[in-house]
């Protein structure tokens, strides 16, 4: 099992979600995040006093998937989040050695989607 | 609003005069009826446009909570609602016991009114001659709603960081010792300042009384308190300008009230004021974001919501006396001036006025009581005066005299009350309470819930 961190622009959600579904992944965690990468933040004024580097806004998915489905996981953000331009985002993949479905106490590999 | 209520008691004997012309018999019954009872002059019409003026300058405090509260951090916001809530349950009932006589009773050498007026001991329906022709509580009422945003409009200089219990004892102090006497100077029968047997200074909805006065009191604060913890560095920018904006409609809203209002007449002079008013605050929104689109690129929500509320402030103390163009100028001014105050002076001394109440509403109200000095024209308000392009340039010391008076005694009394409320309560919270927020630590309340 893998647990999949994608940090993404707020507007690719829902391209990003439409492609998960099309590929059978529908476990998703979706919450907002603030962040900032290479391309820093948008520094903002307000009544002419400067904030110096803000955070911007950013959504984090996190899936945890059977190994078979990485790499359709993976592909679906890819699709879904690139536009080719600084601030597209990151996917993370890490190890995952455990998952419980709490309604019936299933685990492992049966207690993912 | 003392040069209306002179020009309506001209036309009661014109009218009386009016009626002799025809018949001595006519003329014979009117006399005995003034002789016998007092002749009622309510005036249906200017009853209803000054309680409907009341209502709306009365909303302008829960505007202030909000344009101020989506100003602070989140931690905050039901501090502030809180203490403008609290400055309206509070004055109100100041101002039934104690203020209006203090403010507008009879005369006290000039300095305050006498306490005859106590508790609105023989205040009732009958009109005053602040407002001939209106019941004479309708005024009280009007009267009040400004004594009850002016503490009000201090709040944004010691936001974040003030004791809730030494809060609302300031605030008493204050509208008693600072509020009740300005206000007696400017606007009382006798008062030493204004139209009413004082030196001539004119204000019409309380440039002076209210703007400055607040204005000076929100400078002794941010010098007296001290600066938040982090600021200016550390301190996260405004956490809901949706709100910043809905309060600053609301405030624009209620000021046609607080202005065209303070014509206490439904009549021509409030309509010019109403006039002045929107225009004003239009010109100085402009101003302000062309200012900001010059110098940082873009124009900002909260650039034009400032400038807005600045022209307005500004604008308040000239309403009734000025022609359009006048207040176009009143109002370009009030930007400027306020927009540097803002963003180079406050940075400069590096005081902590938190949400600008000084910089916006002292500088405005400054600029406007002085500018009023140079606008008025009779041609507005035959019952005003002309100012120095009129002709007059004798009125704009009568002003620039006056704005300092009410500077110095509103700066010094804030500061003297501050100390003595910080010896008996504490005026700031812990640097814990500070850090955690007001909310929870005065209160015990949240804003906003995290999840669900």
């Amino acid at each position: 099992m893998k647990y999949v961190i994608a940090v993404i622009q707020p507007d690719r959600l829902d391209e990003v979600l439409r492609r998960l579904t099309e590929k059978a992944i529908h476990l998703v965690t979706v919450s907002n995040v603030v962040g900032r990468g290479r391309q820093r933040g948008i520094a903002e004024v307000y009544r002419s006093h400067k904030e110096a580097g803000s955070l911007l806004k950013k959504v984090k998915l996190e899936i945890a998937v059977n190994n078979a489905f990485v790499k359709p996981a993976v592909d679906a953000i890819m699709e879904g989040a690139r536009t080719g331009q600084v601030g597209d985002g990151k996917i993370f993949v890490l190890e995952l050695p455990e998952c419980i479905r709490i309604s019936t106490g299933e685990t492992g590999d049966g207690a993912i989607g | 609003m003392g040069g209306v209520i002179r020009r309506n008691w001209w036309l009661i004997p014109a009218c009386l005069g009016l009626w002799s012309s025809g018949s001595d018999a006519v003329a014979q019954e009117v006399a005995s009826i003034t002789a016998a009872t007092p002749v009622s002059t309510i005036n249906a019409s200017d009853t209803v446009w000054v309680l409907l003026a009341t209502a709306l300058v009365m909303l302008m405090t829960p505007g202030l909570a909000f344009f101020y509260g989506g100003l602070v951090r989140k931690k905050n916001i039901l501090s502030i609602l809180m203490q403008c809530f609290t400055v309206m349950c509070l004055i109100s009932v100041q101002w039934v016991l104690v203020g209006y006589s203090l403010s507008f009773g009879p005369d006290l050498g000039g300095i305050t009114g006498s306490l005859d007026w106590l508790g609105l001991k023989g205040v009732g329906m009958a009109p005053s001659s602040y407002a001939p022709t209106v019941p004479h509580q309708a005024f009280v009422l009007f009267q009040m709603m400004f004594a009850v945003i002016t503490p009000g409009l201090i709040i944004g200089a010691f936001a974040e960081r003030m004791k809730f219990a030494a809060f609302c004892l300031f605030s008493l102090l204050w509208a008693t010792f600072v509020y009740d006497p300005v206000a007696h100077w400017i606007w009382g029968n006798g008062g030493f300042l204004g139209v009413l047997g004082g030196k001539g200074a004119v204000d019409f909805a309380g440039g002076m009384v209210v703007h400055i006065n607040a204005g000076m009191a929100a400078l002794a604060a941010a010098v007296f308190l001290g600066r938040r913890q982090g600021y200016p560095h550390a301190i996260s920018p405004p956490h809901n300008l949706p709100f910043a904006a809905l309060g600053a409609s609301l405030l624009w809203f209620g000021w046609f009230g607080f202005n065209a209002g303070s014509a206490l007449a439904a009549n021509s002079v409030a309509v010019s004021a109403f006039m002045a008013t929107h225009v004003a605050g239009a010109v100085a929104g402009i101003t302000w974001i062309v200012l900001d689109w010059i110098k940082f690129g873009k124009p900002t929500i909260l650039g034009m919501i400032t400038g807005a509320v600045a022209g307005l402030a500004a604008v308040t103390p000239a309403s009734g006396f000025v022609s359009i163009s006048g207040a176009v100028w009143i109002a370009v001014g009030a930007g400027i001036i306020c927009w540097i105050a803002v963003t180079f002076t406050k940075a400069r001394f590096k005081y902590d006025d938190s949400l600008d109440a000084f910089g916006v509403h002292g500088i405005g109200g400054i600029w406007g009581s002085i500018a009023v000095g140079i606008w008025a024209t009779k041609a507005v308000n035959p019952a005003g005066v002309d100012g120095l392009i009129y002709g007059n340039p004798a009125q704009l010391l009568i002003q620039l005299k006056a704005v300092a008076v009410t500077m110095v005694y509103s700066f010094v009394m804030s500061l003297l009350l501050f100390k003595f409320v910080d010896m008996v309560a504490g005026l700031r919270v812990s640097e814990h309470e500070e850090r955690i927020g007001l909310d929870l630590t005065q209160h015990r309340e949240s804003g906003y819930t995290v999840i669900d």
